[in-house]
This record gives structure tokens, sequence and C-alpha cells, in this order.
């Protein structure tokens, strides 16, 4: 008698996980290409129907508009496409500003949160607590129509001798013109900057074999400002400041920080500092105090332990969020729009589009540099995170 | 005879190393380093808070119904704020209707208050929180919006304030947690096509700011829609809020995924759990419980950035203050209005900062290590 | 965990006013709707301004409600939508509102690359310069060097550069999304300048803490001609808004309005007759009942009515007619007969 097989029945074909997978993977993948085709075509066919321009011709042709503050030539004769350079480089420019002001303030508050002193811890935290939980942009507005509209106006202006102004209009500073010889400087610099990798390397080369210190920081210090400095007088000093005068109805001349510019780099850096305050504390604290207690016992000082084993270990943890609030801080410069400082989204999603009414090539346009700078950013995450591994023995 | 050893009993600490004195030496005056730190404190204390509480309260003026009261006072005049209170609550929603607002506040601070007590039987809780999560929502909707039942119809243009707000962060916040897990879910995937699309959904929203999305969904949303079909511009702004946010959660969530030993869906697997249960009943309420701050952190973020419909011309909080700070009658108010506004904002998300770090105390059961 | 899904989809149906007209004609989306989606100004008096309780009233109003007027015999069948300059033209472009009624000028790009029709001329208007008078500027010659505060997104912006180009002037543009916070920012003193479309200035003048402060530059800059528009190839829709300005107009010089409307109709004026309906069939042409203009002037007004009511005499403006007086009192406004 033969028994009957115990082989279980084979399941149908549909209970099969790697059939439904495919399957499943399948439907997702039609839907959205069908969705995505779907919108295009209704883009399309409204386009069409309004009888709406659209391609990105557009861009060469001439804005007529001005715009407050451009870093590169501009003027209303300028194209669109020339907008777009100077929107994107005003984005850049406080987000850079803002990044600097932003890790100085988050840095130096995140270690007074973990001071000893229990006021000063205090005080820390107040400031994380407060700023923390207020929308950016009450910020911004806090800082534009409440603080800033309160300056002097440009007569009555707030000065620093004769060179520095303070009004309503913004803060005027002498603007430093270079002269014929001011290439030689720049030379010099460089030169400089090479002899003191150059003097570093060696020097720790000589530790490295023979023990022997080397005062590494004040020679290269030394070198970095003399050498410029030597080569400048030497040249006839090269540059001329351009000291800004009252004439008319505002000042001319100078550099000017315009209060658009001020406003959102103000609040962009309180508001961003209190992440990054968090962010440095926790980091801090991840490093084992044993490491601290280790590093004494070897001999090193406060400092030496900071610089040499905390602050290592502890960027190891902090580098990774770091970049991610640097780049909220960049996507956040966008609210620019609200006070009408003239970024990306507010002169080119903003005022190019509105003058166009090519909505979609704008808006488009506008989310590819973003996501490119987040692309970017992401990547250069990436690459540094596989640096920075723990390499364990 | 020998003595037995009787040790001297204990002196007590120096007068100076405990007590009020001693936490004073240690934690304020212990090096001179500290010393010059306390007193650069003392100095920003003393150079801020004087001049803030003369503003705010001392100076500040609290009586009267007209900007007239508020002259030769060198600080608040938070008339300002009394007059045009009830608009900055309820926007240009119909005084005659607040009713409806004030009654849905009611109700769900009545149905909320039960999920916080203690004693209140689990399985009740979980009635009323189903409840809250899908009936009151329908209930609330139908009632502010009118229209039927011999209601008024109010449009959703004129609701505004701080019950807009509300509004759009609740709905944000119930729509992108449950997004947000799906996403990650997704992320976490091993079909190559369903992870490959959340990932560009992830990070396609995450590398855009929240104003172009809002833009896009208020201006051009509309142009990739077949034409006549049209939403409410709030739904729009919903749902751009919603999906933006759910791109940072599914973030969130996959970092307490990720932190799940295979071990447990392993064991799951060998109960003979399928994908979903597996995932509903012993993956995710563990990685959600370890992803708590996140989530909360996620929600705080949600909430502020509900200011931003300000830009697409919705009158929440933020707009209807800074709009009743350009009121001609009302000139030169605007510190107090931001003030108060910021302080309402304040609260909100200071509340669940706190409420995250309570939760994520009583939650905590020790299997951390 | 379960809940969450049902719960996510309940929410947002729950939330949805979703308003799903077929695709067609505006004009039939409207009728199917039962109201007319409006888009005016984020607030400027005289022309759609909200009162505290949200009401709504000025000539750019006036001209939403004679076209409801005109379609539904209701003046009041609206949904107005206030939007930002740099919003509204893409707000009509994709179909959010139905016509925009919202100081906007007619310019060659906007009737063709931007898939637009003017239907016609509200108010002949033109660009002028609002300053302090302590700043002792009585030319918009002498402004070299100034400030300027200006509504982004504008022909005014556009105009700007020009004027100051062509004068060999410098200046520093400030932009704002909202006319408020321009004028809020002239106040301030964070520019010397506000310039924009004249009317708009007075509207704004009148909304400073101390309007006597300030004055208005007597130079005009350009042609700013001001009506409501509509979308490109909606035909019957285009007919509809451009014979209801028309009507208003042809009304103000028969000498219809509003009180008079139901005496008229006994008039021997065969123009009269034709313009209420007594006489030919001048509503079938367009579909409508045949005493629609009637019903304009009798809910909305005639172009005179409306315009002394919001921006003239009898308003806190008292802007006068100028260009905007009819062609046969040495004005601009001429309507095509009712024939």
């Amino acid at each position: 008698m033969s028994e009957p097989a115990l082989i279980p029945a084979k399941p149908p074909f549909w209970n099969n996980p790697q059939t439904r997978a495919i399957a499943f993977q399948i439907i997702a993948l039609t839907a959205t290409v069908v969705f995505g085709w779907y919108i295009f075509d209704n883009a399309q066919s409204n386009l069409r129907r309004l009888g709406i321009a659209s391609g990105f011709g557009f861009l060469d042709s001439s804005s007529g508009f001005d715009i407050v503050q451009t870093l590169i030539p501009y003027s209303s004769s300028s194209s669109y496409g020339q907008v777009f350079w100077v929107a994107l480089l005003n984005t850049l420019l406080v987000s850079a500003l803002g990044i600097v002001l932003a890790t100085l303030i988050g840095f130096l508050v995140g270690i007074a949160r973990l001071s000893k002193n229990w006021l000063i811890s205090r005080l820390a935290l107040a400031y994380i607590e407060t700023f923390r939980n207020i929308p950016l942009l009450l910020q911004i507005f806090f800082w534009y129509f409440a603080v800033l509209r309160a300056m002097p106006a440009p007569r009555q202006s707030l000065h620093l001798g004769e060179a520095i102004y303070l009004n309503i209009r913004g803060l005027y500073v002498p603007h430093p013109y270079l002269q014929a010889g001011f290439s030689w400087v720049l030379v010099a610099l460089v030169l400089a900057v090479v002899l003191a990798w150059r003097i570093a390397r060696w020097a720790h080369r000589r530790q490295q074999a023979t023990g022997q210190q080397f005062p590494i920081f004040s020679v290269t210090l030394a070198l970095l400002i003399g050498l410029p400095l030597l080569t400048f007088w030497l040249a006839g000093s090269p540059l001329v400041w351009e000291y800004p005068q009252l004439q008319g109805f505002n000042f001319r001349g100078g550099w000017v920080v315009i209060p658009e510019m001020a406003s959102l780099l103000l609040a962009l850096s309180i508001y961003t500092a209190t992440f990054i305050a968090e962010i440095v504390r926790s980091g801090i604290q991840a490093v084992s105090h044993g490491q601290t207690e280790a590093a004494f016992s070897l001999g090193l000082n406060s400092g030496q332990t900071l610089r040499l084993v905390v602050l290592p270990q502890a960027l190891r943890v902090i580098i990774p969020p770091l970049t991610n609030q640097y780049l909220n801080l960049t996507k956040n410069s966008s609210l620019a729009a609200a006070i009408g400082y003239p970024d990306l989204v507010s002169s080119f999603a903003g005022t190019v589009l509105n003058q166009t009414g090519q909505a979609i090539e704008c808006i488009a346009i506008t989310m590819a540099v973003y996501l490119t700078i987040s692309l970017l950013i992401s990547l250069l995450m990436n690459w540094y995170n596989r640096r920075a591994l723990l390499v364990e023995r | 005879m020998t003595q037995p050893h009787i040790p001297h009993p204990d002196l007590p600490p120096p007068a100076n190393a405990v007590g009020a004195i001693g936490w004073l030496r240690r934690h304020l005056f212990s090096s001179p380093a500290n010393i010059a730190l306390t007193a650069l404190a003392l100095y920003l204390l003393y150079a801020l808070l004087p001049p803030v509480l003369n503003w705010a309260f001392f100076d500040a003026t609290w009586r009267g119904d007209s900007r007239e009261a508020c002259s030769g006072q060198g600080g608040a005049c938070w008339i300002f704020i009394r007059t045009h209170f009830a608009q900055f609550m309820y926007g240009f929603y119909p005084e005659a209707q607040r009713w409806r607002v004030d009654m849905l506040v009611l109700l769900l601070i009545f149905g909320v208050a039960p999920l916080f007590i203690r004693t209140v039987p689990a399985k009740l809780k979980r009635r009323l929180g189903l409840g809250l999560l899908i009936a009151f929502p329908i209930f609330a909707f139908v009632l502010m919006r009118g229209g039927i039942l011999g209601l008024a119809a109010v449009e959703t243009s004129s609701w505004g304030g701080l019950l807009l707000t509300l509004v759009i962060a609740g709905v944000g916040m119930t729509g992108a947690l449950p997004l947000g897990v799906l996403l990650a879910l997704g992320r976490r995937s091993t079909m190559p096509t369903i992870q490959a699309l959340c990932v560009t959904f992830i990070e396609l929203w995450r590398g855009v700011p929240l104003i172009t999305v809002l833009f896009m969904s208020s201006v051009m949303l509309p142009l990739f829609l077949p034409a006549g079909l049209n939403f409410d511009k709030l739904l729009r702004a919903l749902i751009g809020v919603t999906l933006f946010q759910a791109a940072y959660m599914a973030e969130v969530v996959r970092g307490g995924l990720q932190a799940i030993p295979k071990g447990q869906l392993e064991a799951a697997a060998a109960l003979g759990l399928g994908y979903w249960k597996s995932m509903g009943l012993i993956v995710l309420p563990q990685a959600l419980k370890l992803v708590i701050p996140g989530i909360v952190n996620t929600f705080i973020a949600l909430f502020k950035d509900t200011s931003l419909v300000l830009i697409i011309g919705l009158f929440d909080l933020m707009n209807i203050v800074h709009n009743a700070t350009t009121n001609p009658a009302w000139l030169g108010f605007s510190t107090e209005g931001y003030v108060f506004a910021a302080a309402v904002y304040w609260l909100f998300c200071f509340g669940m900062s706190r409420y995250s770090r309570n939760l994520e105390k009583r939650l905590h059961t020790g299997h951390q290590r | 965990m379960k809940s969450w899904k049902p719960l996510a989809a309940v929410t947002i149906l729950s939330l949805s006013a979703i308003s799903v007209a077929h695709a067609g004609t505006t004009l039939e989306a409207i009728k199917k709707n039962g109201f007319i989606k409006c888009g005016i100004s984020d607030g400027l008096p005289g022309f759609s301004f909200a009162d505290e309780k949200g009401n709504y009233s000025g000539i750019d109003v006036d001209v939403c409600r004679a076209i409801a007027a005109a379609l539904f015999g209701d003046a009041t069948k609206l949904k107005y939508t206030p939007l930002t300059a740099k919003e509204r033209l893409t707000a009509l472009q994709s179909g959010e509102i139905d016509v925009l009624s919202r100081n906007t000028t007619w310019t060659s790009s906007r009737d063709s690359a931007q898939g637009l029709n003017f239907a016609g001329v509200t108010y002949y208007d033109g660009q002028g310069f609002l300053v302090n008078k302590k700043l002792g500027v009585n030319s918009a010659k002498k402004l070299d060097g100034a400030t300027v505060c200006v509504q982004a997104g504008t022909t005014t912006e556009l105009n700007l550069s020009d004027y100051f180009r062509a004068s060999k002037m410098k200046f520093t543009p400030i932009t704002y999304d909202k006319s408020d916070e321009s004028a809020k920012s002239l106040e301030a003193g964070r520019c010397d300048v506000l310039t924009s479309d004249q009317s708009q200035l007075y509207a704004q003048r009148i909304k400073l803490a101390k309007p006597d402060e300030y004055v208005v530059l007597p130079e005009v800059i350009s042609k700013e001609p001001l009506g409501p528009v509509v979308r490109h190839g909606d035909d019957d829709w285009f007919d509809l808004v451009k014979w209801t300005l028309y009507v208003m107009v042809n009304a103000e010089e028969l000498g219809v309005n509003s009180k008079n409307v139901e005496e008229m109709k006994k008039s021997t004026n065969p123009d009269v007759k034709r313009l209420l309906g007594v006489e030919g069939d001048k509503g079938k042409d367009f579909g409508l009942a045949n005493d629609w203009m009637a019903t304009v002037i009798k809910q909305v007004g005639n172009y005179g009515e409306i315009f002394d009511r919001n921006v003239g005499k009898g308003s806190p403006l008292k802007i006068e007619r100028g260009l905007n007086a009819l062609w046969n009192q040495g004005g601009l406004q001429y309507a095509p007969p009712v024939r």
C-alpha cells in the first residue's frame, strides 16, 4: 500500500508572494505612468485651449523691471535669464551668510547649554525654547515690520564716524575699490597659503620623527597676515575706499545691506541656530565621558581634549543633522517673498512668472534649482559619511 | 584591654559646600571663568528683562477700547489685541454663526480629555479615539461649512484666524502620519519599483520649499486638471501641506523601522503572520514608539508651517494678525500683534514638545539598551 | 494601525468641497454652478474693499455684480476671490475664477501671449507718484536717486523702470506683493515715493494715518486702461461681460439710472426702449431674459452712478471724472449702440 504523498497542495499562483509582488509593482508603475501622462496631457490641452505661450524662449526676452539688490550687472534691459541668475545669487548669498551666522550662534548656544554655570545654561535653554517654537515667518515679520521699521530716516541716521551709517534704508558701509597693483597682494596671499601649508607639513613630519614641537599656529598666522600686508604696502596701498554720502533722498556710494536682507538674515540665523544648538549639545553629550577622562589622564589639557578628542568624535554625530539644517535654512530663505527680498521665489517664481504668465516653466525651474541644491548637499553628505565612518579594528 | 575602635562620627560638610550657598558655589562661582560668565549672564538679564517686562506689563495699557486710550504710555497697547481678538480667533466667520465653532471646540475638549486620564478604561479610549478621528472631522466639516439642515452656508474662504490654523494643522497631522507610514514602508519595501517610487516621492517633496508647493497648489494645480474641474482653495492648500509633511514623516518613521531588529520580523513570519499583520502588530508599534520625538517634532514643524498659507492669501492666524496691523485705524501696533501671535504659536508648540517628552517617558518599557 | 487608512480617506473626502463642473464653456459651467467666480483685489478702497463684516464694495465689485445681474437676474450670485497682483492672471488662466475684475491694465502681451481677453475699460487710469509733502518735491522729474515702493508683478513696475531710464534718473525699487505693504512702507519712510495707478494712489492715501501729509505728483507717466478680463476662446462669456459694461455706459448716456429705470420703460425714445427690453428681443441674442439690461441698471446702476458712489463725489476718494466722463462730455467712455 503506498501512502498518499505528504506534499501539500501547491498554492494557487495568485497566492504566490512572488507573483503578487510582480503584479503589484506592475500595477503601481502603470498607475504612476498613467497619472503622469494624464497630468501632462491636461496641461497640454489646457495651455492650448487658453492660448498661453509655453517653452523657455521667454528667458531671452528683456525683463523691463529693476531689482533692488543685484550681485552681477543687471538693468531693466537685461533678459529674464539674467533675472534668474540675479535671483539665484541673492538666494545663495542670504543662505551662505545665514549658514555662517547660524553656525556661530548655534555652536555658542549649544556649548553654553552644557556649561556648568547654571545661569548660562538656563539662558541658553530659554533662548532655544523661545525661538524654536515661533514660526519663522512670524520672526521675519517681527524683525522687518516691528524692529527695522523703527530705524531713523536717512537724514537722522545713526552713524559711526563718517563711514558707517544705519537708517531705515539699510546699513551703509564703505566700499573698497581695488586699484591696479592689488593683484600683487593676491599673489602674495596665495604664496603665503602655499608656504604655510608646506611649513605645517614639515613641522608635522618633524614632530613624528623627533618629537620636537614647532609653533605652527603663530608662524603660519604671521605669514598669512604679514606677507600680503607687506606687499600691500610695497605696492603703494592700491585700495580706495568709497564712503557712503547723503545725496538728495538717499545715501549713495558704499555697500548697503538692505533691511529686507538684514531681517531675513537675522530671523533665519536666530531660528536655525536653536536647532543647531540642540544638535551640538546632543553631539557633545554622545561622546562618552570616559574619553574625556582618558584624555586628561594622558596629560592633555582641556583645550586639547576638546580639539583632539571630543570634537572629532562629536562632529561625526553632529555633521549629518547639521547639513540637514543648512538645507532647511536654504529652503526657508524662500520666505523672502513675504518681505520683498529679491530671491529666487520672489523675483523669478513671482515677478517673472507674473510678467510672462508662464507659470509652469517658472515654477519648474525654481523647484529644479532647490532640488539640485538639496541633491548636491545630500551627495556631499554621503561622501562625508563614508569618510567619517568609524573605522573599527 | 583594647578598646574597640569607635570611629568619630562624621563631621557635617563645611557650611559653604551644602545648602543654598554650596549650590551657588558649585553652579555659579566655581572658578574665575565661571564667575565672569555669571556676571555676563546677570548683565544680560539686567539689560533684557526690565525693558521687556515694563513694555509688556507695567507700562502697558490694558483698559479702554480706542487707540486714544493708548497714547502717552510707553508700553504695549493690549487694547489692539482685545478689540481684534474675535477676528484673530474666528477670522471672517460670521458673528452669528460662531456658536458652531465654539460648540466644536467644547466637543473636542470633552472628547480628548478622557484620553489623557489614566483611569478611563482602554476600550472606551479606543472607541473615543476612533470617533474623534473618523466621525469628528466629518461632523466638524458639515457643521462649519453649513449649507444643509437649515444651517447657513459659510464658505471656506471666510474661515480664518486661529480656527483656520487649527483646521490646517489638524488635517495635516491626521493626514501626514498615515501617509508617512505608508511611504516609509514603501521605501523599506523589497519590491524595487515600489521602493523607487517612494524614494522619488519623498526626495522630491523634501527637496523643495513648502512655499513653492503651496504656490503650485494655489495657482497651478487647475492647469493640471481637466477643464472645469476645480477644488476649493483651502482644500488645495491642505493637500499641499499634508503631502509635504508626509514626506518628512516618512523619513522619521523610516528611522524607527530601521531600528527594529530583523529578528522581530522573522519571529512574526514564523508565527504565520502576513506582511500587513506583522507590520501592523509587531514592527510598527515598536518603531513608532521609538520615534515619538521625531513625530512630534514633525507635528510642531507642521504647526509652524501653517503660517505659510499667508503667501497664498488664506487668512490664518498669522495673516489675520498681519492684516490687522495694516488697519488704518490701528497703525503702529505691529509689535503687539506679532507678540500676541508669537505667544499663541509658542503655547501650542511648547505644549506639544512637553507632552511628547511626557509620553516618551510613559511608554518607555525598558527595551532600549 | 488599521484605523489610519479609512481615516485618511474620510478626512480628505469630508473636507473636499469639490465642485465638479462638466468640461464645457465657461458660460455653461457658470450656469450649472449657479454663481460667478469673480477675482477681485485684496483690499483697495473704491475698487474692491471688504468692510469688517466681509461685505465687498467698489467699482470692480460692481462690475461683477452687474454681470451676475445680467446672467442670473440677481446681483448676489457671486463668489469673490481676493487675489494679489501676482496671483491674479494665473488664477484666471487656470480657471480658478471666471472673470478677473481687479484694476488690471490692458496690454498687448496680456491679450495675446497670456491667453486673455479684455472686455473693455471700466476706468481710464495712468501711473503717478505719491510722496510725502515734507520731501519738498513737486515734480516727478526731481525724483533722481529716490527709493520707490511698487507692487510686484504689475505693469507699474515696468513703466517705472522705463520712465526713470528715459529721464536718465536713478532709483531703487522696493517691491511688495500687497499694496497695503507698499503704503505702510511709504509711511514708515522705507521709501520716498509710492508709485501706482493714480486711482490707487488716491485710494491708498485715504488709508494712511495722516493723508493730508501726502500729495500725488502731477505727472502721469503711462496709459493704464483698467477693465475686466476673461479667458481666451470663450466667446459667449466674453460677449456677455463686454456688453454688461456697454449697457451701463449706454444707460448713463441715455439718462437711465437705477432709480428711474421703471419710469423710463414708458419712454418714447427707441434707444431707451431697446435698452430696457421694451422693444426688440435683445435678450434672446444673448440667451438671456429680455429685460436683462434693465435688471443690470436696476440692481447695480449705470456707469456714472457706480463711479460716483465708489470713487467719485459720493465717496471719500473724491476723484474727478476726467478721462472717465462720457464721450459727449469730454471723456473717453464710449459704448457701441444697442441695436
